[in-house]
């Protein structure tokens, strides 16, 4: 075997020597930008918008046929439960007849009530339509990717419904794809009001009562900072409650599915992650608590 | 193992420009395959379960190509790859490059170990290195939010990650081959 000579070894240490160091000033980098994560609200916000309009294409590209090969399950799942799933659509269908002839007395009522108050009634909202391109789920994150940016008129901060009720809320906009924080998102806290329901014996007086909705990358996110000492049932309905701007108010979120002493009280969605195709992007001429540097 | 080919144009010691351009895009396969995989794992699946513990299959990429071709992935490219995951997953900026950065020490720390390159052993300490990293990342998440969050749903996804190594280590192999074959 050929001896190494001198310069040869001396390049190899160098070259070992350079590695550890890069791999050093790398680790450090990595525990620098989680601890930047934390304070900047401007530059890595404006990264990660542009790291969502540079893989667009791509995600807007393999998304369909990733669809058509989960759809083929989702039927295969539907034909295996579709008797039941009839029975309850007809069930369903009965009761909410009932209710669209209670909502229908309850509008012209609504209507009179305002004729004689002078009621002014808020902007009308703007909505965006956008098709949901990836759905970053998994332990660690909650999001979307919706193909709908900064130049269809899209803003940090507004929210995000589905035919169910809201999904979440816009964190970044790139120009043309933005990204979706879901209300399961570990860093999603939005004001909700309790509609306690009316049967409840302990306070039929108290119809509504305000409270945080705090996601934990669960699937059932944790109603926190109730405002009043009220007893909060499985079935309570969540609505959005206006406050601190974020949102508007009334946008249907979900219903109380647990109250227990260790996990909480904890909700059910209205809108399943996983299943969005398509969401809304409301303006409501909003502006939040936290100002929009891209804003002007 | 087929090795790269060192091939010379026209008896020339120095490759031509077509053969240094295939030479090139064959080094940069590992982490282009890596990204790749990064884009299939957030498309919308509507597959049971699926949304909700998605496996970590860019963990599943690296540790492959660092086992079977050292030195393919470095810990610059690790870090990138690991950056935009986390921006486009919206997990803080910075906690997949730090973990895609000691899993690479560790396993070219320990590259004798792999040299034999058996399938069972190295699916074990994948299942071991699966572990610390759902572990390590969600001790680092949990940090970066002051909330601690379930641990279920980190052991679920380590278990899916580590079923499914199988199927992609089979997939990435067929692919290994296909790229690095030795030109006759």
């Amino acid at each position: 075997m050929k001896p190494q000579s001198p310069q040869s070894t001396n390049v190899s240490i160098l070259r070992l020597v350079l590695q550890k160091l890069s791999l050093a000033l790398l680790l450090l980098l990595a525990f620098g930008l989680i601890l930047l994560g934390k304070t900047d609200t401007i530059f890595l916000p404006k990264l990660r918008a542009l790291m969502v309009d540079a893989t667009a294409p791509v995600l807007e590209f393999i998304a369909p046929p990733a669809k058509n090969v989960a759809g083929v399950f989702e039927n295969v799942r539907d034909l295996a439960e579709l008797r039941e799933k009839n029975d309850r659509l007809v069930a369903e269908n009965t009761r909410l007849m009932r209710w669209r002839a209670a909502a229908l007395d309850l509008e012209v009522e609504n209507q009179r009530l305002k004729g004689l108050l002078h009621f002014v009634p808020p902007p009308e909202a703007r909505f965006i339509s956008a098709k949901v391109i990836a759905d970053t789920g998994g332990s660690f994150a909650r999001s979307l990717i919706v193909l709908a940016g900064k130049k269809d008129g899209v803003r940090k901060g507004q929210s995000v419904v589905a035919s169910e009720g809201l999904v979440g809320t816009v964190v970044d906009v790139g120009e043309r794809a933005s990204r979706v924080i879901l209300l399961t998102d570990i860093n999603s806290n939005i004001p909700v009001l309790v509609e306690i329901n009316p049967n409840s014996p302990v306070l039929p007086e108290t119809s509504r009562v305000k409270a945080i909705l705090s996601g934990d990358n669960s699937n059932m996110p944790q109603l926190i900072f109730l405002h009043e000492p009220v007893t909060i049932r499985p079935g309570d309905r969540l609505v959005t409650s206006g406050d601190a701007r974020v949102f508007e108010q009334g946008i249907p979120v979900g219903v109380v599915a647990s109250v227990n002493e260790q996990t909480g009280i904890r909700v059910d969605l209205y809108v399943e992650q996983g299943r969005i195709d398509i969401v809304r992007i409301v303006d409501f001429g909003q502006t939040g608590i936290l100002p929009d540097e891209d804003h002007d | 193992m087929a090795q790269k080919g060192t091939r010379s144009s026209f008896g020339s010691d120095r490759p031509g420009l077509w053969v240094r351009l295939d030479d090139f895009l064959r080094a940069l396969a590992p982490a282009g395959i890596t990204l790749v995989l990064i884009l299939i794992s957030l498309t919308p699946s509507r597959l049971p379960f699926f949304v909700h513990v998605a496996p970590m299959l860019s963990l599943i990429s690296v540790f492959f190509w660092a086992v079977t071709r050292p030195g393919s992935i470095g810990y610059g490219t690790a870090f990138l790859l690991g950056a935009a995951e986390d921006a486009l997953t919206g997990a803080p900026l910075g906690s997949t490059s730090l973990v895609f950065l000691l899993m690479l020490m560790l396993v070219n720390s320990q590259a004798r170990f792999f040299m034999a390159r058996t399938f069972f052993p190295t699916w074990w300490v994948f299942s071991v290195v699966a572990v610390t990293a759902a572990v390590m990342k969600w001790g680092l998440v949990s940090l970066h939010n002051m909330h601690v969050m379930d641990l279920r749903a980190i052991a679920f996804c380590s278990l899916i990650t580590i079923a499914i190594y199988p199927l992609f280590a089979w997939a990435l192999g067929w692919v290994n081959v296909l790229i690095y074959r030795s030109p006759e």
